[in-house]
């Protein structure tokens, strides 16, 4: 069991979700109150490490005055706004930003994506068979992990791991602008030539699988990757005197790929080098 | 933050363009060579804090090296990194943010066509074609086609930009292929551009407010500007103090002419209450909506009164320091923005204590670098600060948490400089001129399809009929589009519309920035539309799904649909319909929530394709 941090008790303010008086603490966001109140809200981008970037614009719900619909995520609620986030206008825009991001990128390894189509209605192929899309080739260029920019919707979640927000490495970045906006190390180097250090929390928080471990891309590239099959086993990682926890995903007895519990109040998800891929020794059976 | 550099290494002329704007390094940890490694060097290092908050220094450094070399090398990137202690990877996404910076190698010369709406309809694709034919290979100029360069009443135009140090521009407009080529080939020696008082039609008559002094006063001489009436309004406004500005400007109704049309007497008062320190004043002068160019023609022709009036804002929204975010593609606004606040700073009229009044006040010029979307407030302030100029999620409104994180004014330069007439005329006869709720004069940027293009003055609520009719509107009209490319389009059987912020939106338009483009029946409606939605998918940041990926769609759309009519094209505009919604419902800034707006119109108003 993992123990979450409390903190200091928030006074709690009252506001109006679907017409439902609902109360939050304060600096809560609309979707953190969503959630308290069980109705969720579909959203890509959002992540439970990171401030919200609210790049992907899924979560967007109406407020009463606003002149545009807002993004439930990163939105915090206030006293007396009134929230609806079902509406038509709401669900239109949803159902846009899926048939957009669906019709350009990979969202095949995206979790939740299929079933939001679905309940959306979303038909990505009527933008035409001619409809831009990223259409890359994953980039393989060390043995730890793969970039798959055709799955990437530029959430940024990777570079605010990797920057101020966790890492500190700052490795990555977005470059280029618009359509031809990419992430990317400096100069558009391969991974090796740049200042990661291969920690794996850009792994660790993208949504859609465009950072994978290598491991994983291989099993998935022959076919052999089962998710079903797998199980996981939080432990204590062995390598330094800090604690990190890990969580293993072992399928046929082999260790695939390590995580970290986000609720870890050590970790939060984040471990190094050693911890997310130092694994080969414990599956040596030589 | 332990920052990895490669090894690659500037040259000389690289590091001497840096250096000449950041001083020599001073230790090899911030990028001195190593071999002069100092003993010292081991127990300290220059650089840490100190140097990453100077990271506004970023795009002032990025220009320093295009400036001078003509394109940004991996070398040159990293010793600017060192020098500020900016991760690489951060800098190239900077780097590659702006469209005037390469990070491949480039001819020192680069021409700039414009391709946008007036240009396209004064013939720009024939200059394109012709001078491409007249640069090709080897020709050592790189031909680019570049979005509105804000030259519209001079249109076609190109700006040729040279390498080196000092790096060389030259404006053709209106161009030919031979003058055009002139102007890559020998910057130096291409004619001068004309005076900016023929950008304005009215020129030299006495009821002009705004535009009075362009053509009347020298732009170079300070003398001359004060004994055209130049500081009288500093003079008030010291005489009423802050609260006073704050009181007059709100009495007389101003609001911003930037496109939103905030009222600019709450944004100061909002910033001038924030218990945060320090204040700052931005002047956003980064025009760029593809039609406007009377911010440009103001610093060109009467610089001193945007110096006198960021004073005044800046007095009154209680900050000490203001910047002016000037579009890179305005050389000549800039050399006079920057000659006018070096002589008021050395005449006292800038700096610690302005006209001896204890208030200390000064002007920094920033230059952007080719990108639309940092005519946004907030991303403005991003591409100040040096980061991606990506638009930030508000709130946080700027007036809390604005430039720096500090609460911040921002106001465009027509804004500004009508809060000259309104302390020296006093707010109750400014607010008579206009109608109750568009109040003031107003600047128009008229051009296409009419004898006289230029900017105009005209008090708020005179007809666009009566605009045009000024501006000499030729025959055969076919459309106005006003506000520019994030505005909408209206029929000639519109023309009584009144020119007032709430007349435009009682006819299911926008006043938007104040651009009146007129097209006549020669100009081919779907290019237009589609010129539009290239320019949209060109300078969208990337940032949002419904703007980087809607602006794609829409373009396709109407690719598809360029030639078809009626049922033919149906579909697609059902298609653009719907993703134009989204984009409007659900963009984090204004570029996407206005960039189907053009289209929209041309279709519900014009027919454009029935």
């Amino acid at each position: 069991m993992t123990v979450t941090p409390l903190g200091i008790p928030r006074r709690l303010l009252e506001f109006t979700l679907d017409g439902e008086p609902v109360r939050a603490p304060e600096g809560a966001t609309i979707l953190d109150a969503c959630r308290s109140a069980g109705k969720d809200i579909p959203t890509l981008c959002q992540g439970d490490t990171l401030a919200p970037k609210n790049a992907c614009r899924v979560c967007v719900v109406e407020v009463e005055g606003a002149r545009t619909l807002v993004p439930a995520c990163s939105r915090t609620a206030e006293a007396g706004m009134q929230v609806r986030t079902d509406t038509e206008r709401a669900r239109h825009s949803r159902k846009i930003v899926l048939e957009l991001l669906a019709s350009s990128v990979d969202l095949s390894t995206t979790p939740e994506v299929a079933g939001w189509l679905k309940e959306y209605e979303a038909k990505p192929d009527r933008f035409g068979p001619d409809a831009a899309r990223l259409n890359e080739e994953p980039k393989v260029d060390n043995d730890l992990y793969v970039r798959d920019y055709d799955k990437c919707i530029l959430c940024y979640k990777c570079v605010d791991a990797c920057g101020d927000q966790w890492q500190n490495t700052f490795a990555i970045s977005v470059v280029g602008r618009g359509f031809d906006a990419r992430i990317a190390v400096e100069h558009d180097a391969p991974l090796t030539d740049s200042a990661c250090v291969y920690c794996g929390n850009c792994i660790e928080v993208c949504p859609t699988g465009a950072l994978s471990f290598k491991s994983e891309f291989d099993m998935r590239a022959a076919g052999t990757w089962d998710e079903s099959a797998q199980t996981e086993t939080t432990t204590v990682c062995a390598y330094c005197g800090v604690g990190c926890n890990l969580t293993l995903h072992v399928q046929d007895n082999e260790i695939v790929k390590v995580t970290s519990p986000h609720d870890n109040p050590v970790t939060h998800g984040n471990l190094c080098i050693k911890g997310r891929f130092g694994y080969q020794h414990v599956q040596n059976r030589d | 933050m332990d920052l990895h550099f490669g090894d690659s290494k500037p040259t000389d002329e690289e590091r001497a363009a840096i250096d000449a704007l950041l001083g020599p390094a001073e230790s090899s940890w911030e990028g001195a060579a190593r071999d002069e490694m100092r003993a010292s060097d081991l127990r300290w290092a220059r650089g840490g804090r100190a140097a990453r908050e100077r990271r506004d220094l970023l795009l002032p450094g990025l220009h320093a090296v295009n400036d001078r070399i003509g394109w940004i090398s991996e070398g040159a990137l990293d010793y600017l990194c060192r020098r500020l202690t900016v991760p690489p990877a951060e800098a190239y996404g900077v780097a590659t943010f702006y469209a005037m910076f390469s990070v491949k190698p480039r001819p020192a010369t680069v021409l700039h066509v414009c391709t946008d709406l007036a240009c396209a309809a004064a013939g720009a694709s024939e200059l394109c074609a012709g001078v491409e034919a007249r640069l090709g290979l080897g020709s050592g100029v790189a031909v680019e086609r570049s979005p509105c360069l804000g030259l519209c009443e001079r249109a076609p135009a190109a700006l040729a930009v040279r390498a080196g140090d000092p790096v060389r521009t030259a404006v053709s407009a209106p161009a030919t292929v031979e003058r055009a080529v002139l102007a890559a080939s020998a910057p130096d020696s291409a004619p001068e551009e004309p005076s900016a008082a023929l950008a304005v039609p009215q020129a030299g008559d006495p009821a002009l407010m705004l535009l009075g002094r362009v053509g009347v006063v020298d732009p170079a001489s300070l003398d001359d500007y004060r004994a055209h009436g130049g500081y009288t309004a500093l003079r008030q406004a010291f005489a009423i103090g802050p609260a006073g500005v704050i009181r007059e400007v709100t009495d007389a109704g101003l609001v911003g002419r930037g496109g939103a049309a905030f009222p600019t007497g709450r944004k100061w008062q909002a910033t001038a209450s924030q218990p945060g320190h320090p204040h700052y004043l931005v002047c956003n002068a980064d025009e760029s909506e593809p039609g406007t160019f009377k911010d440009r023609v103001v610093m060109e022709g009467d610089p001193y009164s945007l110096v006198e009036a960021m004073t005044i804002a800046g007095y009154a929204v209680g900050a000490h320091k203001g910047y002016l975010y000037l579009r890179g593609e305005y050389p000549r606004a800039l050399a006079r923005m920057e000659h006018a606040i070096g002589q008021a700073r050395a005449r006292g009229l800038l700096g610690d204590d302005v006209l001896g009044q204890g208030y200390a006040f000064d002007i920094e010029i920033r230059r952007g670098a080719g990108a639309y979307i940092c005519g946004e407030e907030t991303a403005l302030f991003n591409s100040i600060e040096g980061y991606r100029g990506e638009p930030r999620s508000k709130p946080p409104f700027p007036v809390e948490k604005g430039l720096f994180g500090r609460p911040t004014a921002e106001n465009n330069v027509e804004t500004l400089v009508n809060v000259l007439p309104i302390l020296t005329i006093g707010a109750p006869a400014y607010a008579a001129i206009g109608t109750g709720s568009s109040t003031g004069p107003k600047l128009f940027c008229v051009s296409g399809s009419v004898e006289r293009p230029g900017i105009y003055e005209l008090p708020f609520g005179a007809t666009l009929g009566e605009l045009l009719e000024l501006a000499g509107v030729r025959d055969r009209l076919r459309a106005v589009l006003l506000g520019g490319a994030a505005g909408g389009f209206v029929r000639p059987d519109e023309l009584d519309i009144p020119l007032t912020f709430e007349g435009t939106r009682e006819a299911g338009t926008t006043l938007g920035s104040g651009v009146v483009l007129a097209f006549d029946d020669t100009v081919p409606l779907p290019r237009l539309l589609l010129r539009i939605a290239e320019f949209f998918r060109d300078e969208s940041c990337g940032q949002c799904v419904p703007c980087r990926v809607g602006t794609v769609r829409q373009e396709e759309a109407l690719h598809r649909i360029v030639g078809r009519t009626g049922a033919d094209a149906a579909a697609d505009i059902t298609l653009l319909r719907e993703v134009g919604r989204a984009m409007k419902d659900a963009s984090i800034c204004g570029l996407g929530q206005t960039a189907w707006n053009a289209v929209e119109s041309a279709i519900d108003r014009l027919g454009a394709y029935e």
